[in-house]
Parts: C-alpha cells; structure tokens; sequence
C-alpha cells in the first residue's frame, strides 16, 4: 500500500516536471495569468546582493519624473526628480535647484513626462544622458547619467503639449520637441475660430554639445497647424530625415474626438533636417523674438542658473525645397517608428484597422520623380501607393507604438484591445500576441529606439491595473510588463508597479553606465558661492534682514550646531556643506517649521534652505538620513528671538 | 669578485624601491565597507589605498577616540627613515663596487645585511609601538568605550602582520611591494657574500 502511494506520488512529480518544461508552449492560451511562464519567477530573480542586467528609465507621467528600475527584477532603485518638485531631497525647493524650475511663466514646479530617451553614438545607445520632454509647459530636460541628476532643462517657445519629443538622432546631433497643439505665434489675443490657417505648429530643434551635452534651439520649423503627436528619427540610411506623425490635418478647433477624426488619412511629416541644418548655417531662417528659459545646474558650484533667452531662428518649410513631405497615412496615427535598418517607417493609426508602413527608399523615389498628390501649405504630399512598403492586416484593435528587437521582428502594442503583437518585418505577418493588463501604451525593448537593439525583453507600459494588485482605494498603481522575447513566442515574465505613468522608457545595459556612476562630489572641487570647505570658515553673517550660516556637516554633528541672535522677520539661509567623502554617505537637513523641504546634500555638495522663522523660541535642526551609530545626535538649535532684540549673532560647536 | 660586487649593488638599490612603493599596507573591510578601505605605509607618510580612504578611517576611528592617521609632520620617522635607507643604499653600492674592484672583502657583504637586518628589526619594532600607541591611546572623550570581556578596555592595535577581527571590521596587514623589494635586496646582499666567498677561493685556489 505505502509503496503505491510513493509510486503514485512519483508519478504525479513527474507529471508536474513534464508540465513545467512544457510551460513555456503552453503560454498563448487565454487565462487570467495569461500563461505566465512557469518559470518566471526563476528568469526575473535577482539575488540579494547581485544586479540587474539593464537600467530601465520609465517616465513618470503626470509625476513630472523619472523612475528608475532594475530590469529583469522590475525593482525601483530611483525615482530622479525632474520637472516636479520632489521634498525627498528639496528639489526644486533649495535656493540651487529652484532655477531649474523656472520658465517664460514663471517658477513652475510640475509637468508631465513622456518620453525619455538615451544618447546615441553611431546609432548606438552609449550611455552619456538621457533626455525626456515637459509636455504642459514645454520643455526638454537632459539627465547625467553619471551623477543622475538633471543637468540642464530648456523651455521650447512658440510650442504646446510638447509631445513629439523628446527624441534624438544617432550621433544626438538633435534632440527634438515637436508640439502637440498648434497655437498662435507669436501667440496673440485672437478669436479661436480663426485657428484654421493662422495657428502653427513648430517642430524644434535642439543640438546637443558633444562634450558638455549643453542644449540650444537650432532652428523651429513653422508647420502647418495640425497636431504634431509622436516622432522618430531616420537611422543608418535614413539618419538626417526625422518622422512626426500628425493628427487633425482637419485642422478642427473643437470636439476634436469627432471633428479631427473625419479624415480617411492623415500624415506623416516627413523632415530632412540635414537639408534645415545647411540652409541655416549659411544664414537661412528668421530670428524672431522670444522668451524661454535656458536653466543650467553646474556640477561644480552644485547650483543652478536661469537665464531667459530673447530670440529663437524660425524656418519657413516653404523657403527650403526639398526639406519637408507628408506621407499619407491611415488614420489619425499615433506612433511613429523607425525599424533598425531606417528602411521603414511605421505608421500606427489609431482608429484604422491595419497597420502601415511607409518605406524609406520608395520615398525617395517618389520625391526624386516628383509623383505628388498635391500639396498642403505648400509642402507636397506623396502618392500613398508608392511609398507604402505593405500593411499588416487586422493586427489589432488601437495600435499605438512599434519596437524592434534587432532580429527582423516588431512589436507593436494595443491599446483597444490590450494585446502586444509581434509581426515580421518585410512580410508583415502576423507571429504572435500576448495579452496585457491592460491598456497598454507605449512597448519599450532595451535599445528599441536605436540601430541596435539588445532584444531580450519587452516592457509593456500599462495604463490600468484593476485587478492586479491589492486594491488602494480608487486610485490603483500604474504598471510595466516584462516579457521575455528571446523565443518565437513572447513570454510574460513579471509585472510591477510604476510611479507616476509609466508612459514611456528606455533601457540600457547596466553595464554601459554602471561603472561611470559617481560616487561622492569631491569637496576640494566645490566651487559653490557659500561653501564652506575648512572648519574655520564656519560663520553666521547679518546682511539687514538675510542671515546667512555657513555650516558643514560630517558623521555625526553640524558645525555650528547652536546659534543665537536669529529674529523673527528674518530669512535665514543654511548654506550646509557636506563634507563626507564617503560613498553612500548624503546627510539630511530639516529644521522646524520651514515653508519648503528638507535638504539630501550629498557627500562634498553645497546646498541652501531658506527657513523664515516666525515665532520666538528656541528651535531645533536635524539630520533626516540614516547617516550613523549617532546619527540621531546630529543635531543643533537656532535660537529665535523677538524683531526688535538687540542679541548679537553667535554661535558655537562642542562647548560645555 | 665581480661577479658578487654586481649582485651587491644591485640588491642595494633595490632598497630605492621603498621611495616608490608602499612599505606596509592595512586594509579594514566592514559590511558597510564592501570595498575595503585601506592605507599605504610608506618611508615618506602615509597614503589612502583610494582617495579619501584616510579621510574616511578618521571619521570611523572618532567614534572609539582613536587619533587621526599622522601626516608627515606628524611624526619623526617619516623624515629620519628616508635618510636612513638613502645611507643604506649607498653604503650597499659603495660596498659593492669596492668590492667589484677586489679592495673589500666579501665580508663587508654580509656586515651590510646585518647592519641592515638591525635597522630593519628597530624599523618594525617603532612601527610596532607605533601601532600600540595609535590603537591603546584613545580619547578619554571617545563616544564608545567599549570592554573586553575580561573587563579591561578594549584596544584597537592592528597586528602587525596578518588578520585580525577588530569589531565590525576585517583588518589584514601585510607587507607592501616595498618591503618585498628590501627583502630580495637583502636576500641578494646575502647571495653576494657566498658568491664573493666562492670567487675569493678560487682566486686563492
């Protein structure tokens, strides 16, 4: 008897390892998991102590950021403020930071993040930065990715919904922001009824310095005033041509879900911008006044300028022949994506039932032998038949966004009905789809955006969770999907949590940024205005109603850590050095009753807290990292007394 | 005895390689310290093993009221050691050469290692008491005080040669490149002196 219930319980194990090999050709079946591979939890398993094998850099949406997270593990290392204010380390509420903010409209401290996208070298990712686009109050910020701070944010004038962006060409010559609304420019009171013919849509150009990464508009193309969506830029044989696709080519001013959706066919806008560049190296295009923002943080004084520029170079299409097409395309296309080879262009039409694709070469042709099919404001519009490379048929509901994984295959995502798809390039058949959960936006493959793909996984990036994780009241999580593409089927490997919306991402190899990360700032290169670099330099100064305190910090004290003679009225400035030289090793400042944040100073770093006390009394500051045995005895008291005392400034560190 | 007058010089200037290279090295590894942090001891001060590493085992040693790592100024040996190997060596090639010309005797040879190995061992010795007073003098300030648990204070001396646990930390001590350099010069001031006796014989012979 025992011996048959071993027998039998050997038969079912053995059943169970037969099941388990054979999990992974099972996953296409329709389930509530959707055939989540049997040993998912195995391939996306990273363990204490060891590291991710990619980055993975997902915007954050309407939280202005961007997240960071460990890919296969789907684990959250970062989240790097960028267009929103962030109290976790004061940024965009330290006197350093707040210039990062600043804009044409003054100090505005949130956006909406969309699209990041990492610095190319040939066509290759190589780890420099990693730009992403401010939609509402247009901007492009560019991220180290060796200190993984945001550098440098510049405002795109005569631009809305900065959306078309922010992406770069191959050897990030340009990173673009195209706008999503088109709007007067100069803007003006005028009636909005008057929108058709007379607003404009300009798609900006930004060159990027090799060495510095510093950004400056090249020139704006004044187009036509449709809505410019999504872009992508030409690559290998394509590299000098940048792709926009548009929507409301009806150029419709309101109920735009029906009135901009009546056109069979809108269009790709199609940008020589190698042809843009030459004519405005020899003098072509219009300067015209503006105002935008240009904000700098400089790594060595760890303080931020803004500086408001007056003048941006605008580009008539008309006046350069030759530099810009538009591509019929069905219809009211979305994402625009260019395959690795830059032969083909794919048009996802959100409201068509199948998916176009242009090609480069019969582009080419048909503008070389001149086959138009009229003319919009001027700038030709080719022959739909003769540039179309082939349609993928009835792939889906809602296509959105197309990657590639390197070998000849793409992946286009679903939103209607929440499907990613994986079709051959060139036949354009359909190979395989995977159901996501649910909604998915934007699909991202590390490199996806380059002419190299590293095509191990597929991110799905999902607006709606429902049912997937605990419920948080009415407000649920965001999500990104990983799935394993190395087989000829996709397999669902893990799905995480996102901050923010996960709208857009980018992947890199760890190991292509890894071992440049920064580890400490070194204090002898501080060169911030307030630094306080020896013990001897530690001060409390008056300047009428401003006080500054020149302090520092190292494991376990503040120097000074008591100080007298404050009063009420006064605006106080802790300029704080950290003078730790230790990885890993910020200190924290926060201080009673401060309107704003606290400070994270990291190691050799110099930051300012305004801090307007406002009542009498003896008042405490303190570390708020985690820094050391003693790190709850890093503290200190600001003595506040009443406006019209007459108590001398002092203060002291270690006296009895 | 040309031969051995060559080896004789040659094992002294080995000796310079003091002036480049660390003579001693400490490293302390921690949890937290996943990569160690270290100091270099040379003839002329001592070095962070990374930039801020000294920087950094102050900072730690605070906490149990030890002294900061010295500067040069700091201590007499940094500016006497030099001097001292500078002598060494060119008595060794002095030596060296006058035997290269047959105006010594082999024996020199062997009188220079011993005077050396003296000055080596009274080397080791200070560094040792050295050691003693960095790690058993503390700050009767010092944030921990911590005992052993016979009662008595705890002291933090590192050893002087090999691996010890000292609290949290790993600490391993072990001999520079430039003590490996003296110890082959020192080895072949020896093998001139049996290679000198073997060119004296035959000559005699």
């Amino acid at each position: 008897m025992k011996k048959t219930i071993n027998i039998l319980i050997a038969l079912i194990m053995a059943a169970g390892l037969v099941s388990c090999n054979n999990g992974g050709d099972q996953k296409s079946k329709k389930g509530g998991q959707g055939g989540l591979a049997t040993n998912a939890a195995e391939r996306v398993y990273v363990a204490p102590g060891e590291h991710d094998e990619f980055y993975g850099f997902m915007s954050g949406g309407f939280s202005g950021q961007l997240g960071v997270y460990g890919l296969p593990s789907g684990r959250l290392l970062k989240v790097l403020p960028v267009f929103s204010q962030n109290p976790e380390n004061g940024w965009g509420y330290s006197e350093e930071t707040k210039p990062m903010l600043n804009t044409s409209y003054g100090f505005v401290p949130w956006d909406d993040s969309h699209h990041p996208d990492i610095s190319q070298t040939n066509g290759v990712l190589d780890g420099r930065w990693i730009f992403i686009n401010g939609n509402n109050t247009p901007r492009i910020a560019r991220i180290g990715l060796k200190s993984f701070k945001t550098e440098e944010i510049i405002e795109i004038p005569n631009s809305a919904g900065n959306h078309s962006s922010s992406f770069i060409t191959e050897n990030t010559e340009y990173v673009v922001a195209g706008t999503r609304f088109s709007v007067p420019v100069p803007q003006k009171d005028m009636s909005i009824n008057e929108y058709k013919g007379n607003f404009k849509g300009a798609l900006t150009f930004i060159n990027v310095d090799q060495e510095t990464g510093r950004m400056g508009i090249k020139f704006q193309l004044m187009m036509p005033g449709f809505n410019y969506d999504l872009s992508h830029p030409g690559r290998d044989k394509s590299h000098g041509w940048f792709f926009f696709t548009t929507y409301n080519t009806e150029e419709a001013h309101s109920l735009l879900e029906v009135n901009a959706s009546q056109n069979d066919k809108d269009f790709i806008a199609a940008v020589n911008w190698k042809v843009i560049e030459e004519y405005v190296n020899n003098g072509g295009g219009t300067k015209v006044p503006a105002n935008y923002a240009h904000n700098i943080l400089d790594e060595h004084t760890h303080t931020a300028t803004s500086t408001m520029l007056k003048e941006v170079l605008t580009v008539n299409p008309m006046d350069v022949p030759g530099a810009v097409y538009f591509l019929p395309t069905p219809k009211s296309p979305h994402g625009c994506d260019v395959d690795p080879t830059g032969e083909y262009i794919i048009g996802n039409g959100k409201l068509s039932a199948d998916l176009t694709v242009h090609s480069f070469t019969k582009m080419l042709d048909a503008i070389e032998n001149k086959k138009f099919d009229g003319e919009a404001y001027g700038i030709p519009i080719l022959n739909f038949e003769d540039i179309l490379a082939g349609v993928v048929k009835q792939p889906g509901l809602g296509p959105l966004h197309t990657e590639f994984d390197g070998n000849g295959n793409a992946y286009t995502t679903f939103f209607i009905s929440s499907e990613v798809v994986k079709w051959k390039v060139g036949t354009w058949e359909v190979l395989d789809r995977q159901p996501v959960f649910y909604s998915v936006g934007h699909g991202m493959i590390p490199g996806g955006n380059s002419r190299k793909p590293f095509g191990k996984y597929f991110v799905a990036l999902n607006k709606i969770t429902k049912d997937r994780y605990l419920p948080t009241g009415p407000e649920l999580t965001q999500s990104a999907q990983l799935f394993d593409i190395t087989g000829d089927k996709m397999e669902l490997l893990l799905d995480f949590p996102t901050i923010g919306e996960p709208h857009y991402a980018a992947a890199i190899p760890a190991e292509l940024v890894a071992p440049n990360s920064t580890k400490i700032f070194k204090l002898a290169e501080n060169k911030h205005k307030y630094a306080v670099l020896q013990d001897s330099d530690v001060r409390v100064e008056r300047d009428g109603k401003d006080v500054h305190i020149y302090m520092n910090m190292i494991r376990s004290h503040f120097n000074p850590d008591n100080i007298e003679g404050v009063k009420v009225g006064d605006k106080v400035y802790f300029h704080i050095t950290n003078h730790e030289q230790d990885f890993d090793v910020p200190h924290g400042f926060a201080v009673i009753g401060a309107n704003n944040a606290e400070l994270l100073i990291m190691p050799g770093a110099t930051e300012t807290l305004l801090w307007e006390p406002k009542q009498v009394g003896v008042w405490p500051f303190y570390c708020t990292d985690f820094c050391s045995a003693l790190h709850q005895e890093m503290q200190g008291y600001i003595r506040v007394s009443p406006a019209d005392s007459n108590i001398e400034l002092s203060w002291s560190l270690g006296e009895d | 005895m040309k031969k051995a007058g060559i080896i004789m010089i040659i094992g002294s200037l080995l000796l310079l390689g003091l002036f480049k290279f660390p003579l001693w090295n400490i490293m302390l590894g921690a949890p937290q310290y996943p990569d160690p942090l270290g100091m270099d001891i040379y003839i002329e001060g001592i070095q962070g093993v990374e930039e801020f590493d000294i920087q950094n085992i102050d900072g730690l040693n605070h906490y149990i009221g030890m002294k900061t790592i010295p500067k040069v100024e700091d201590m007499w040996e940094f500016s006497v050691f030099p001097k001292v190997i500078g002598a060494m060596v060119a008595l060794g090639v002095l030596i060296g050469i006058l035997g290269f010309l047959g105006k010594v005797s082999y024996k020199w040879f062997l009188g220079w290692f011993v005077l050396m190995s003296v000055l080596g061992i009274l080397g080791m010795y200070d560094f040792n008491l050295w050691l003693i007073d960095y790690g058993t003098d503390l700050d009767p300030k010092a944030i921990m005080k911590l005992e052993n648990l016979d009662g008595t204070p705890m002291t933090y001396k590192p050893p002087l040669l090999g691996y010890q646990k000292m609290l949290n930390f790993d600490v391993d001590s072990w001999p520079g490149t430039g003590a490996y350099m003296i110890f082959v010069g020192m080895i072949l001031t020896v093998v001139a002196f049996f290679v000198g006796k073997k060119e004296y014989k035959k000559s005699k012979a």
